[in-house]
């Protein structure tokens, strides 16, 4: 029982809360830029699953976790490429399209994975990375400093995001493009040019996000995310579209996670609540929504397809 | 009026589709679909929730079903990833429609439907595990794993292989196989240690790895040096039981390979006597009725271990002990 | 220059672009076939024929379409106000987990007032955890898509909770076996089959009602009016007087109530007629609130054109099961190729619009468009600004 406030417990709850958090900070980060120029991609989930088929094939075969990393980059910019075709160029509903790519994702990382590999054999993982001087501090040296590589890339594209979205004359066109497209354009941007880009920004992040999950895991399996995906496209209104409050969200629904994991390892929430206590994740995000009562407004133009006025 | 057109035009193109492919295919199809049951070839179908090939479960039943695939002249079908139970009900009865001697519904939950289809076919043969009732219908077998046996045999080996004190196991959700299993390697640890800490944690879901992987990590922290779990989604456990290098028992499946360094030992399910017996009794003429059970007696759960673990040999002595006193009947486990 | 040919031959070839979509996808499944050593020319066979080619075949596509069409019908009423509800998957197992819990209290209820009780229970259940995104969009400006994702892995694991403890079959504790699921609920309670005999129940026919049922509601009442005035534009729809939130609520409200209906008679209409989880949201519902979603889109956002979109679609998910046990390839393969087929019929959405619009004027205007039904709004009409937008600005 007292277990639980134990130094080294209370450590691993928070490291562990970041661990969860990672994947869903990657792929959030990338939906975000989509959405912010007013494309809603539901079909992240998918491309995490085969960017994390991608990441752990390459690994496999080749024993480098960052060749295996590059490959999920690959991988998302292809299919973000895609989403890109269907969703601007070809104006599909983004309610549904990204569905397709969803089930696609699930069903062909799958039957690559039976091809290709059969039963499931462990990879490399990434190293551990422990930051000079800053991972010696009692506490805050182990809980944020003592993570694998792609922990630190992962966070870093928070302040990344935020500098290329509020100081950059690209992310300024991406502001534009979201909230009024056809001011934008009569400024001389391109909106379908800067919605490809954001879009293969995102497909990339989605893909790194599953690569990492899978070399994280060192395995693949079928359906490896576990519809992580949507909960970071959640995450994305939960952050109301900022980079700072997408974080927020994604630690947020890995700390939940967390804690309750050690809760029920301490033997504080008894095993036939263990269901319930598995809700938790999900309820406090919506209640924390609900408790902020959020004043922040979707990009204007989220999900509606530009047509330049003749 | 336009949509109704547009319809139209769909559903002529697949009739379209189809006709082309059907004129083409003709001579071919007879012949794979109307196979004659004269011949001596006995056809199976399995219909089973995971992938084939999962290091688990379903993979189980595939290994064993090859094994005897060599011994007499078989036709095996395979629907894997059968998770929605209505459509592994469809693909019972298609199987069944199609006229097939056996079919293996490789599922506890699908149970419930099995019992609704099989009156529907009183000339096929149905098995249904892991389960231990046949409905009282004279064409369906049951077949279970006494998994609480091997559950108990790791929990005895874990508890004499920790230094800690602190076992660590992850399940899925409390039901079924997973259960008992867990249960039977809880009672074999408090036997071999009254004092030890088994800590179990179900995570709630049979899919998320990553909340696996994290569960497993959690036991490392509170000191568990020994882990086990059940089902497929442990394999993100057995990752972290590698890096952090503390032992794994598997089960289900033989699970060395994916982390050689650190799996001590696994609970095999061999259901190949099982599928013997069953073929032996549809060929004469029974075709259910009987509800068999496999464990460490008659064969059908074996624990292997992995050759690349330095086990010492005292503990590997009170697990063979343990085995010994099941099979004699000297231990009991679970009730 | 080549679709200059006049309105006839243009409209024809419009038809015939989704065909094309459709053709393209499956083709991309052919080769996906010939690289796993199967026959294609089989497999497309064996689809054809597992989904349309026999009255066994036909029974199982209405059976899968069922839960679709409703889906899809609830998709519809929410999309028409302009909110999107993917919370399908959560509704489902909650209108399926009331209906359970009517039939497991009251078993002895005549069956003449038990189906309607239970299919009222499934309706109540959805409606609930529709309402809940409703209000906390209205009133608490918490977005839909977040809320109803969420709610989807809350409802799992209340389905897991009640299957293996206070609904789970004693039989399950007696024997050890636990496995998570009900007894072999009241016979009063099944769904009476259409033809006295077989597998065709009448949920298929309480799902077209139910279509028909959203249509008259959308277009023929006044509440349908408000619905569709939100949905247009919810500013003018306020200062017309219109109660914006209590509307908002409502959508969302029926749209969960007609997933409900649809997880109660999984239920009641299953092979086995009792609830059984496999710890997954997808094992109950075999992902029909998403392929609901896709189901209503391909309808053109419209209750009646869902129905034969809900059929096709149906088809296309029970042939690509016949067509793994024929052809003996990974499942896998199916849910790759509903993806393909998802994705090009989307995407080629746009051509057969461009071809259809007489008016050249370079807009849209096909999708929504309704032909009997007054003054329908379009949903694909992307600078109409009294478009319908998928996700709400947030101004409610």
């Amino acid at each position: 029982m007292s277990g639980l406030f134990t130094e080294a417990v209370l450590v691993a709850t928070i490291a562990g809360g970041i661990r969860l958090a990672v994947p869903l900070l990657f792929a959030s980060i990338g939906e975000m830029f989509g959405q912010r120029s007013g494309v809603l991609n539901l079909g992240v989930d998918g491309v995490m699953l085969l960017g994390a088929f991608g990441g752990y094939y390459t690994v496999l075969k080749t024993d480098n976790v960052w060749f295996g990393l590059l490959v999920g980059v690959g991988i998302g910019v292809v299919l973000g490429l895609v989403t890109a075709v269907m969703s601007v160029t070809l104006k599909a509903e983004q309610g549904i399209s990204g569905i397709g790519v969803f089930l696609f994702g699930l069903g062909f990382s799958d039957l690559l994975f039976q091809m290709w590999v059969g039963t499931p054999l462990p990879i490399q993982a990434f190293p551990k990375v422990e930051i000079p001087g800053l991972s010696n501090i009692p506490f805050l040296g182990e809980t944020l400093f003592s993570h694998s590589a792609v922990v630190y890339i992962a966070f870093a594209m928070v302040p990344l995001s935020m500098f290329i979205i509020n100081q950059t004359n690209f992310g300024m066109k991406i502001r534009a493009v979201g909230e009024n497209p056809e001011a934008a354009d009569s400024l001389g941007v391109s909106v379908a040019g800067i919605r490809y880009a954001t879009l293969i920004i995102g497909g990339t992040l989605a893909g790194v996000a599953g690569a990492a999950l899978a070399i994280d895991l060192k395995i693949f399996q079928s359906n490896l995310t576990n519809a992580a995906g949507f909960i970071a496209i959640a995450l994305v209104y939960f952050g109301a579209w900022r980079p700072l409050g997408v974080m927020g969200g994604a630690l947020l629904y890995g700390f939940v996670n967390s804690i309750v994991l050690q809760l029920k390892t301490q033997g504080i929430i008894p095993r036939s609540w263990s269901d319930i206590a598995a809700m938790a994740p999900a309820v406090v995000t919506i209640l924390a929504l609900v408790v902020v009562a959020h004043r922040f407004k979707p990009p204007a133009a989220l999900t509606k397809p530009f047509e330049r006025a003749r | 009026m336009r949509r109704t057109y547009t319809w139209l035009v769909l559903l002529a193109a697949f009739a379209l589709v189809v006709a082309a492919c059907g004129g083409d295919d003709n001579a071919e199809a007879t012949t794979t679909t109307s196979t004659p049951v004269t011949t001596e070839t006995f056809r199976i179908a399995v219909v089973a929730p995971s992938a084939a090939n999962d290091l688990a479960f379903t993979q189980s039943m595939i290994d064993s079903l090859n094994v005897i695939d060599g011994e007499m002249d078989l036709e095996i079908a395979v629907t894997d990833g059968m998770f929605v139970v209505e459509d592994a009900a469809a693909a019972i009865r298609d199987y069944a429609d199609k006229g097939y001697d056996l079919v293996i519904a490789h599922g506890s939950q699908y149970g419930g439907s099995l019992a609704e289809i099989a009156p529907d076919f009183p000339d096929t043969s149905f098995a249904w595990g892991t389960a231990a009732e046949t409905f009282g219908l004279p064409n369906v077998y049951s077949y279970q794993a006494a998994s609480d046996q091997g559950g108990y045999v790791m929990g005895v080996l874990a508890a004499a292989l920790s230094k800690t004190g602190t076992l660590g196991v992850v399940g899925p959700v409390e039901v079924g196989d997973a259960k008992l299993y867990v249960d039977g390697f809880a009672a074999g640890a408090k036997a071999e240690d009254p004092a030890i800490d088994v800590k179990i944690v179900y995570t709630g879901s049979f899919s998320d790895v990553a909340l696996a992987s994290e569960t497993a990590q959690a036991h490392v922290t509170a000191g568990a040096d020994v882990l086990t779990g059940s089902a497929q989604m442990v394999v993100g456990a057995i990752g972290v039981a590698s890096t952090e290098g503390v032992a794994w028992f598997g089960t289900q499946a033989n699970q060395t390979q994916i982390a050689p360094d650190v799996v001590v030992a696994s609970q095999v399910y061999h259901w190949e006597g099982v599928l013997r017996e069953i073929i032996a009794g549809v060929q004469s003429g029974t075709l259910g009725g009987e509800a068999y059970t496999i464990d460490l007696a008659n064969g059908g759960e074996v624990i292997e271990y992995n050759p690349g673990y330095d086990l010492p040999a005292d503990v590997k002595a009170k697990g063979d002990a343990a085995v010994a006193g099941i099979i004699d009947g000297s231990i009991v486990v679970g009730g | 220059m080549l679709f200059q040919r006049g309105v006839q031959g243009r409209r024809l070839l419009a038809y015939g672009v989704p065909m094309a979509a459709v053709l393209f996808a499956l083709i991309l499944g052919a080769i996906m076939l010939l690289i796993l050593d199967a026959s294609p020319l089989e497999g497309v066979k064996a689809m054809f024929e597992g989904a349309f080619g026999s009255s066994k075949a036909l029974t199982e596509t209405v059976l899968k379409a069922t839960p679709l069409l409703l889906v899809g019908v609830g998709i519809t009423i929410a999309f028409r106000a302009d909110v999107i509800n993917i919370g399908g998957e959560g509704q489902l197992v909650l209108g399926a987990l009331f209906s359970t819990f009517v039939a497991l209290n009251v078993p002895r209820l005549p069956a003449v007032l038990m189906i309607p009780l239970v299919l009222l229970a499934g309706f109540v259940g959805g409606a609930i955890w529709g309402a809940i995104p409703g209000v906390l969009k209205a009133y608490y400006d918490v977005n839909e898509i977040l809320s109803t994702i969420m709610l989807n892995v809350v409802a799992v694991q209340l389905m897991n909770f009640l299957l293996r403890g206070p609904f789970i079959d004693p039989g399950e504790i007696e024997r050890g076996t636990s496995i998570p699921q009900t007894e072999r609920l009241t016979e009063n309670a099944d769904l009476p089959l259409l033809f006295g005999s077989g597998r065709l129940h009448i949920g298929p026919v309480i799902a077209v009602i139910a279509a028909i049922a959203a249509y008259v509601l959308l277009w023929r009442t006044p509440l349908g009016y408000r619905l569709r005035a939100v949905g247009r534009n919810a500013d003018a729809a306020r200062y017309a007087g219109i109660p914006v939130k209590r509307t908002i609520v409502l959508a969302l409200t029926l749209s969960g109530a007609m997933a409900g209906l649809a997880g109660a008679i999984l239920v009641f209409g299953s092979e086995s007629h009792r609830m059984v989880t496999d710890g997954s949201t997808a094992g109950f519902t075999g992902n029909a609130g998403f392929n609901g979603i896709v189901a209503a889109l391909f309808g053109g956002l419209h209750p009646l054109w869902t129905i034969p979109a809900s059929f096709l679609f149906g088809g296309l998910l029970v042939g690509g099961n016949a067509l793994q046990r024929t052809v003996q390839v990974p499942s896998a393969l199916i849910l790759a190729l509903n993806g393909l087929v998802v994705i090009f019929l989307v995407s080629s959405d746009r051509f057969k619009r461009r071809l259809l619009d007489r008016k050249a004027t370079g807009t849209e205007s096909e999708l929504g468009d309704d032909p009997t039904g007054p003054d329908p709004p379009d949903p694909s009409h992307p600078e109409d600004s009294e478009s319908i937008n998928l996700v709400n600005r947030g101004e409610v």
